[in-house]
Order: structure tokens, then C-alpha cells, then sequence
């Protein structure tokens, strides 16, 4: 998770044609504990104005709700050792599906929460701006995957991988599904284009504008987090997850999620930010429309053809 | 399965031990020398004007009532997704009358100028 950070410098400073943290250890693979140790000795601010309680909670309830998502991604088949069933990940859940999008969305109070208690004006619309948006591209985020939930016919993560092992991956039985989940995963995990919330030209850093040291460290691993998870997610549900040809499936699982994750980054490195009324307009005018289209033309088309 | 909900547990438990773990012991090991003057919400080298604690913008509570509306039909989608082989056409026809129930409204608050932004 930490190397995210290292991935993403690198990759963002060979787009932009220098080298990116290269001192820190061979590579600059040190450099990720050099900054962790860092903000673990920096003065934890909290403001006179913020709230007691809520203020240091906030980055702690969006680590949290970014860690749990994760526990339903399966890793790999389930396997049988000495009769028990063990599954290929942490948890293989009837109802992985929903539990993902459950839990993931609890993050949004970590935002708000965060904006809120800050007692500051930037934290406050940064906060606002982070919850609005979340809410709104989280629809999408269900529509696209209640599509591919159809297809599937089941809400177990494990299944639905099972189910692209045999036939074909969703991606090509669901393409536009799929466009709708990358731009709401995008979306939802505030990463460019869509990094409204923490606007540094017109919010200074949105919610975290007052947030340092470990808390504000807090918020920042939650995004990666977030990211890994989305990416994770765009793996299992339209790529057949950890299915794949001669290696083992946590090797699939890695290298198609790797796939995901230099997506994010390549996106930040090229697109500008959108205007916020630009970004719900197109969540509430386009895209909402377009799952609610993709989703009843898929039910039609698998009433018919089973 | 409840065996499942075990790992889910311990995992989340595991999340909390981390995210607790972390800050104790950066409480453990960071300075904190505060002042009045570093304790003040931030602004750009000026005095802040007024409280945060402010009036914000109605459209923030439109867009959570379209939000709730919505999230809860997207919620029911998920066990009627699941169990569409077994409803066949009935299941078909019934989400439709729903979805253009919603739509109805949606389109209503569409003209009403709800999902207007600027």
C-alpha cells in the first residue's frame, strides 16, 4: 500500500519527463518509510476552533471504512485443506458486493465529518463539496455493478469471478457498465480529474486543510487505499479477477489491479480538473441516465436470451 | 456462512488495531508546542473573517434528499438482480413500473431546476 506513493511519484515524474524520488534507497524505494517516519514526528495541530472528539476521529473512521472494503476481494479459488474450506481471500461473503459498496461508503463520513470538525472555512466546503460528490457518483457505482451483478446472478465476489473463468470477462458483456465504473471509481476516490473536494487552487486542501502530521497521513493512505480497492474491484468484477492462464491467481489479481492503478495515475498526470458544476452535471444528467438505460437493456437481454 | 463473518470480523478488528496503533504512537513521539496564533483556522496571511460554522448553500440538501431517493432504489436492485432467473418476466415488468415511478420524479426534479449548479 505504501509503495502506491512511490509508484505513483515515479510514474507521474516519468510522464512528465524528470525522474521522481530517486535518492531514498536503490530507486527510491526507501522513500515511502522516509516520509511515513516524517509525518510520524510532525506536531499533530489541532485547531482552537475545531471539534475535540470528531477532529481526531474523522481520518481514523476513512482509514478504517478504505481497510474493511477490502476484506472481500478474493485472491484466488476456494481451496480445501484437511476438509475445511478455506477461501481465497479474507472472506468469501454471499454478499461481497454489497458489502463492498456498504462499507466504502462509510468513508464519506470520514470527509465530512473531517470538513466539518475542522472549524475552518476551506474544510467546511472542501468537506461539503467531498460528501456531494461521493453520494453522487456512488449511484453510479451501484447502477454499473448491479448490471454486472445481473449478469452474474449472484453478489459473491468469489462467483462472479467463477462465472468469467467459464464464459467471457464482464468487460465484453458489459462495456458500458464497465466506462460507468471507472469514472465513478475515479469519482468516488476524489483522484483527478475529479480531485474537487481537495482543489488546491480554490480550497487550499479541502477537508484536510487542517489536518497534519500522522491525521492528515490518515486521509491521505484511506485515498490510496480507496484506489488499490476500486482498482481491485475493476479486476474481479469485468476482468475475471484472480482467473488466468499458468500463473497462480494472486498474480492475476496483482497484475491486472497494477493495470488499474497506472490508469489512475496516467489519468491525474494528463486530464485538468473539471468545474464542479461540470462534474454534476455529468453524474446526474448523463451518467445517472445511461446505467438506468444500460441496466433495464441488460435485463431485457438476459430475460431473452435464458 | 457465519464462518465467513469471522474473517470479516477479525479483519476489521485488525483495521482498528491499526488505525489506533498508528496514532498512539505518533502522540508517543511528536512535538507539540501550541500557540494561539498557530491554533487559528487557516487563511492566507490575513486575519479569518467570521465563523465556520456558516450558512451553506440549499442545493447540498436537495442533492442529499435526490441521493437517498435514489441510493435506496439502487439498494432494492441488488437482491431483485440476484434472484431475476427465478422472477422471469414478472420481475421484469414489476422493475420497470418501479424505475419509471422514480423517473417520473426525476425527470420532475430535473425541470424544477434541482440539478442545476450554477
Amino acid at each position: 500500500m505504501a509503495y502506491m506513493t512511490w509508484f505513483e511519484r515515479r510514474v507521474i515524474g516519468r510522464l512528465q519527463v524528470r525522474l521522481g524520488p530517486n535518492r531514498v534507497g536503490i530507486g527510491g524505494l526507501l522513500q515511502p518509510l522516509a516520509d511515513a517516519l516524517k509525518l510520524f514526528f510532525k506536531e499533530d495541530v489541532r485547531p482552537a476552533r475545531a471539534d475535540r472528539i470528531l477532529f481526531p476521529l474523522a481520518p481514523a473512521i476513512s482509514l478504517f471504512a478504505a481497510l474493511a472494503a477490502f476484506a472481500v476481494i478474493p485472491f484466488g479459488p476456494t481451496t480445501r485443506i484437511a476438509g475445511v474450506e478455506v477461501p481465497g481471500g479474507i472472506a468469501n461473503l454471499q454478499v461481497g458486493l454489497l458489502y463492498l459498496v456498504g462499507i466504502s461508503s462509510l468513508g464519506v463520513y470520514g470527509l465530512v465529518l473531517g470538513g466539518w470538525s475542522s472549524g475552518s472555512k476551506y474544510s467546511l466546503i472542501g468537506g461539503l463539496r467531498a460528501a456531494a460528490q461521493v453520494v453522487s457518483y456512488e449511484l453510479i457505482l451501484g447502477l454499473a455493478l448491479v448490471s454486472v451483478a445481473l449478469v452474474a446472478g449472484t453478489l459473491s465476489l468469489e462467483g462472479v469471478v467463477g462465472g468469467q473463468a467459464n464464459g467471457l470477462p464482464y468487460v465484453i458483456l458489459q462495456p458500458v457498465a464497465f466506462l460507468l465504473y471507472l469514472v465513478a471509481a475515479v469519482a468516488e476516490t476524489n483522484r483527478a480529474p475529479f480531485d474537487l473536494p481537495e482543489a488546491d487552487t480554490e480550497l487550499v486542501a479541502g477537508y484536510h486543510t487542517e489536518y497534519g502530521g500522522m491525521r492528515f497521513a490518515m486521509f491521505f493512505i484511506a485515498e490510496y487505499v480507496n484506489v488499490i480497492t476500486v482498482s481491485a474491484l475493476a479486476a474481479t468484477m469485468f476482468f475475471a479477477g484472480w482467473s488466468g492462464p499458468f500463473l497462480p491467481g494472486p498474480h492475476w489479481l496483482f497484475i491486472k489491479m497494477l493495470a488499474f492503478l497506472f490508469l489512475f495515475v496516467w489519468l491525474r498526470a494528463t486530464l485538468p480538473r473539471l468545474r464542479y458544476d461540470q462534474l454534476m452535471r455529468l453524474s446526474w444528467s448523463v451518467l445517472l441516465p445511461l446505467a438506468l438505460i444500460n441496466l433495464l437493456a441488460t435485463a431485457v437481454v438476459v430475460a431473452v436470451t435464458r | 456462512m457465519p464462518t465467513n463473518y469471522i474473517g470479516i470480523g477479525l479483519f476489521i478488528l485488525v483495521g482498528m488495531g491499526f488505525t489506533g496503533a498508528t496514532f498512539a504512537a505518533a502522540a508517543l513521539i511528536r512535538p507539540s508546542n501550541p500557540n494561539p496564533i498557530k491554533l487559528e483556522p487557516y487563511e492566507c496571511g490575513v486575519p479569518g473573517v467570521g465563523d465556520a460554522r456558516d450558512r451553506f448553500h440549499i442545493r447540498y440538501y436537495v442533492l442529499a434528499m435526490l441521493y437517498l431517493v435514489f441510493d435506496l432504489e439502487v439498494v432494492f436492485l441488488y437482491p431483485w438482480a440476484v434472484q431475476y432467473d427465478k422472477l422471469g418476466l414478472f420481475g421484469l415488468m414489476e422493475m420497470l413500473v418501479f424505475v419509471a415511478i422514480l423517473l417520473i420524479g426525476y425527470f420532475y426534479a430535473w425541470k424544477k431546476g434541482a440539478l442545476d449548479w450554477v
